[in-house]
């Protein structure tokens, strides 16, 4: 590789390219798609968490105005196979099939029974009226620990239980050694409750056929358009080579849309059966029953360390939620958060299990963190209870534990290598600016006089790991697809560049921040790239945008491709400079001769020359354009210590946060301005778990957060302002040195909240507060504290 | 069918319409401009907010016929000749916003904002947006945007008393 031109672009806060459409209205969500003919498809969703299917009529729907088809799930059966999961975790895993629309059984509220087709949404909705269904109805299947018991209720009968696997991992000493020598054990049970990832933009599919020749266009608000085309031909068997998917501006996603849904599959099943467009939009409270949920684990951790506060074994044990069905990853999210339960940690002992559980919720997968939040909360969450039992300062007992900067790389005993880092620099500075000391002073102050607001401050020293890589290890555990990433890079006659792109932006910004990386290689202006993303038929090769992978992997591949082109451009120069290829400079775009700078050819003059190839050396191919894979070496590990404080009022239960200060390591920085941003709706979003956010079921399997009014998705007033700082600390795993940051701030966030909670009210001898951290909640709390603490004495 | 005579961003459009048609649909299936977004079902999320006669409103909870006689203003409407306001400026400048669906109600609503109170204090701003959600930026590159639209310093986007009003 080439080394790169001084940087005049990475490392500059670009403003964004793609906001010029957003902010005057022009953009092209799914939903605003209209071509002549189109029919708008609404689903009738069970009202039900568990019954058997018996008659479903839908002859009754087609009679109404507008109507044009109507579908029972059996209607549908012959076309549409089960949806995918491509993380079987274990050989033995109970796999149960997933209908796109229910035939049998329902096995959700929420899932699809029928679907209408009718001129407009307006006739479609009214038609879902006149469907007649049969329910008989069964159990719900609700309690993760009761559902594996042997007289359980079934979710799937015919599997004959609900566990769906048991994954362990086992490193280092036996965890019942270390034990057995362990000056000090700590013991807890935490709760991730399930969450509902609300993007913006609710889903949407428009798919309109060419029947004649047998192809389709698939336009759909997802986060994977190369994984859902090869996905959507294996369960609708329309051929690969015939689908085209397009993700047009895509609303936010944050895992929810890196699924292969049942009205994905559904809507090209119609459209292919009536040889019309059609589209299907969810309403909100409809997504909240049909989008996929995140969270939802009951996790048991234990700790064993010596008395000075060494850290000897980790243990846990998760029970997690799979909800009624195996979607694209579910069974794979606690086991992406399986290695990163040690954290920065250094210890002698890890074991691990999960159990995969069933039950009749709407199914749980990708939810922005993925695993990686729930186990920096548990090891973040104990190590703070560890502290107060040893009688530590939190920070202190982190810094006796974690791996020192001179360490790196260092092999956790999880089996990670983590390439680089450094906890101390960013420790040191989120302390300084934080004002740690001031803050411990104030809350003893208060504390002693009994302040009836008190003060908790919470630390957590997070690291993750993203950019999922190598393909050989996503094998190893049973991962269904590599990690590489794609990009090639056009060179235009005119002198403009095109850079292409595997990746699937959906608000990050993919546009401005490889405009930046391939501006930098090739010399050439900001303004003179375009990006091309989101289109099977012009991006044809990726894997799309989940896991905070697409700059470490895909924006790495721009790097590398276009490195490529200057490499094919340097023959082009030489021959055309009549000089040898080691004697020409290449900066800002120029190669020049050594010792002649007269002597000289810009990149896009070459690019023209290529395009006319009336001189290229002899026996070349006339282009410069240049592509590259990336499978990354490694994964990479962002590392961050954020810190919290929340003033918390014992007389209401409210908990307010006073400053949140966070120092991440996200590697080199190609755009600081959205890098930024990218932690800012991180921290919301760890921070709403930690103190707003729960879906609510009640008994009978019925979702009662089921509308925004309901679910307490955090507003402007509900959050703080943030103060967010750097240090930088390169990636060793890319050239580029970058590393993720899109999930960095939600991983990091909650376990800060609610150690900052649990801190100020740690006096009244309150040792946990389940989340979300609501008034409620820590009253009640406060209350039973003090009770336990009468009744003890 | 209700026949509805309505000026949109400055042309005027009549249409028989269903007196059930919301506005929010109606700018977006009936006139295609689908600039204004659709985020919720409840009113909660404040996407679709669009002006109306003067004042804000959540599209999604006017009926087309309510708008019969009207002068609506959508974020489509906003630039004009290209030229951007000073509040799509400060969106653009600040990064206060990332997927963008909520940007057109999050600047209309701001809009409105600035319209009553041309100097806000930040927190005055984030109680102003308490009806338009955001999941990407954390609000406090909006904040920081209409204190800029103001013409004010933008250090400070309100941490003080964010919380306070919901307490």
């Amino acid at each position: 590789m080439t080394d790169q031109a001084v940087a005049r672009e990475v490392g500059r806060s670009r403003l964004r390219k793609e906001d010029a459409r957003l902010i005057t209205g022009q953009t092209n969500w799914t939903d605003n798609i209209q071509v002549t003919g189109l029919l708008q498809l609404a689903v009738l969703r069970s009202p039900m968490a568990h019954a058997r299917i018996g008659r479903v009529d839908v002859s009754p729907a087609l009679d109404r105005p507008g109507v044009v088809a109507a579908f029972s799930g059996a209607d549908l059966a012959d076309g549409l196979g089960s949806l995918p999961c491509a993380w079987p975790v274990t050989e033995d895993i109970v796999l149960p099939g997933h209908p796109p629309i229910a035939v049998d059984e329902v096995r959700h509220a929420g899932d699809p029974v029928a679907v209408v087709v009718a001129r407009d949404r307006y006739l479609a909705a009214d038609a879902l009226e006149a469907i007649e269904v049969d329910y008989e109805p069964l159990p719900p299947v609700l309690d993760l620990e009761a559902a594996l018991a042997d007289d359980a209720p079934l979710v799937h009968a015919d599997k004959g239980t609900n566990r769906s696997y048991v994954w362990p991992l086992a490193t280092g000493e036996s965890f019942a050694a270390v034990r057995e020598r362990a000056e000090v054990t700590v013991k807890r049970r935490y709760h991730q409750q399930r969450l509902i990832p609300n993007a913006m933009e609710p889903r949407a599919v428009v798919v309109t056929p060419l029947a004649a020749s047998g192809e389709y266009t698939v336009y759909s608000a997802t986060q994977i358009p190369h994984i859902l085309r090869i996905m959507l031909a294996t369960v609708t068997g329309v051929p690969e080579h015939k689908l085209r998917v397009i993700a047009p501006d895509v609303g936010g996603g944050f895992g929810s849309k890196l699924q292969v849904y049942g009205e994905e599959a559904i809507a090209l099943a119609v459209a292919r059966r009536l040889g019309r467009p059609v589209k299907w939009t969810e309403s909100r409270s409809e997504g909240y029953l049909a989008t996929h949920h995140g969270r939802g684990m009951i996790q048991d951790v234990e700790v064993a360390a010596t008395r000075e506060g060494r850290l000897l074994g980790l243990k846990v044990d998760l029970i997690a939620d799979m909800g009624a069905y195996l979607m694209l990853v579910t069974p794979g999210i606690p086991i992406l958060g399986a290695f990163m339960y040690p954290g920065i940690y250094k210890m002698d002992a890890y074991e691990f299990t999960c159990t995969g559980v069933f039950t009749t919720r709407t199914p749980t997968d990708a939810y922005r963190g993925a695993g990686r939040p729930e186990a920096t909360f548990a090891i973040e969450r104990i190590m703070d209870e560890l502290a107060a039992e040893l009688g530590l300062d939190p920070v202190e007992l982190r810094r006796r534990n974690w791996i020192r900067h001179e360490e790196f790389p260092y092999t956790t005993i999880a089996g990670l290598t983590y390439d680089s880092g450094d906890y101390e620099a960013a420790t040191d500075k989120a302390l300084a600016l934080f004002g740690y000391d001031g803050l411990r002073a104030e809350q003893r102050e208060r504390n002693a006089r009994g302040d009836t607001v008190r003060l908790g401050i919470g630390v957590s020293t997070f690291t993750e790991m993203c950019g999922l890589a190598p393909s050989r290890v996503l094998r190893d555990l049973r991962y269904g697809a590599g990690g590489w990433e794609a990009a090639s890079i056009r060179m235009l006659p005119t002198g403009k560049v095109e850079v292409v792109t595997g990746t699937s932006p959906h608000g990050q910004g993919h546009e401005t921040c490889w405009s930046q990386i391939a501006a930098d290689v090739l010399g050439v202006p900001f303004e003179d790239v375009e990006v091309v993303h989101g289109d099977t038929r012009s991006a044809p090769q990726g894997m799309d945008t989940y896991g905070s992978r697409s700059l470490a992997v895909g924006g790495e591949a721009v790097h590398r491709a276009a490195t490529r082109v200057v490499d094919k451009a340097r023959k082009v120069a030489a021959h055309l400079l009549e000089a040898s290829e080691q004697d020409l400079d290449f900066t800002d775009g120029v190669f020049s001769v050594k010792g002649s700078p007269e002597a000289r050819r810009t990149i896009q003059e070459i690019a023209f020359e290529t395009f006319s190839s009336h001189d290229l050396p002899d026996g070349m191919e006339p282009t410069i354009n240049a592509e590259y894979l990336v499978d990354p070496e490694n994964f990479s590990y962002p590392h961050g210590t954020h810190l919290c404080a929340v003033e918390v009022d014992t007389e209401t239960g409210m908990a307010r946060i006073r400053s949140y200060v966070c120092v991440d390591d996200v590697g080199r920085v190609v755009n600081p301005m959205i890098v930024e941003g990218q932690v800012h709706g991180g921290l919301a979003q760890g921070i709403a778990q930690a103190l707003y956010e729960e879906a609510v079921y009640d008994d009978e399997g019925n979702l009662v957060s089921g509308t925004m009014t309901d679910y307490l998705v955090p507003s402007a007033v509900d959050l703080p302002d943030f103060v967010t700082d750097r240090t930088e600390t390169p990636a060793a795993s890319n050239a580029l040195g970058v590393k993720g940051v899109g999930e960095a701030g939600t991983i990091a966030s909650t376990p800060a909240v609610v150690n900052a909670v649990v801190d100020a009210l740690r006096p009244f001898g309150v040792l946990d507060v389940r989340m979300p951290c609501t008034p409620e909640r820590i009253w009640q709390a406060v209350r039973s504290a003090a009770a336990g603490k009468e009744a003890a004495a | 069918m209700t026949h509805i005579k309505v000026n949109v961003d400055g042309t005027v459009y009549e249409d028989d319409v269903e007196p059930r048609l919301l506005l929010a649909h109606y700018l977006r299936d009936r006139l295609g401009l689908t600039g204004t977004p659709i985020g919720c079902d409840t009113s909660n999320c404040g996407a679709c907010t669009v002006d109306l006669d003067g004042a804000t409103v959540k599209s999604c909870s006017v009926l087309a016929v309510q708008a019969d006689g009207s002068e609506v203003t959508t974020v489509q409407g906003l630039a004009r000749n290209g030229e951007l306001t000073a509040l799509q400026r400060a969106f653009h400048e600040l990064h206060a916003l990332q997927c963008g669906y909520c940007t057109p109600g999050m600047i209309m609503a701001a809009r409105d904002l600035l319209r009553e109170n041309p100097r806000p204090g930040p927190d005055e701003v984030r109680h102003a947006l308490e009806g338009n959600l955001c999941r990407c930026t954390g609000y406090q590159n909006i904040v920081r945007a209409v204190l800029a639209a103001s013409g004010q310093d933008t250090a400070r986007s309100g941490q003080e008393t964010a919380q306070e009003v919901r307490a």
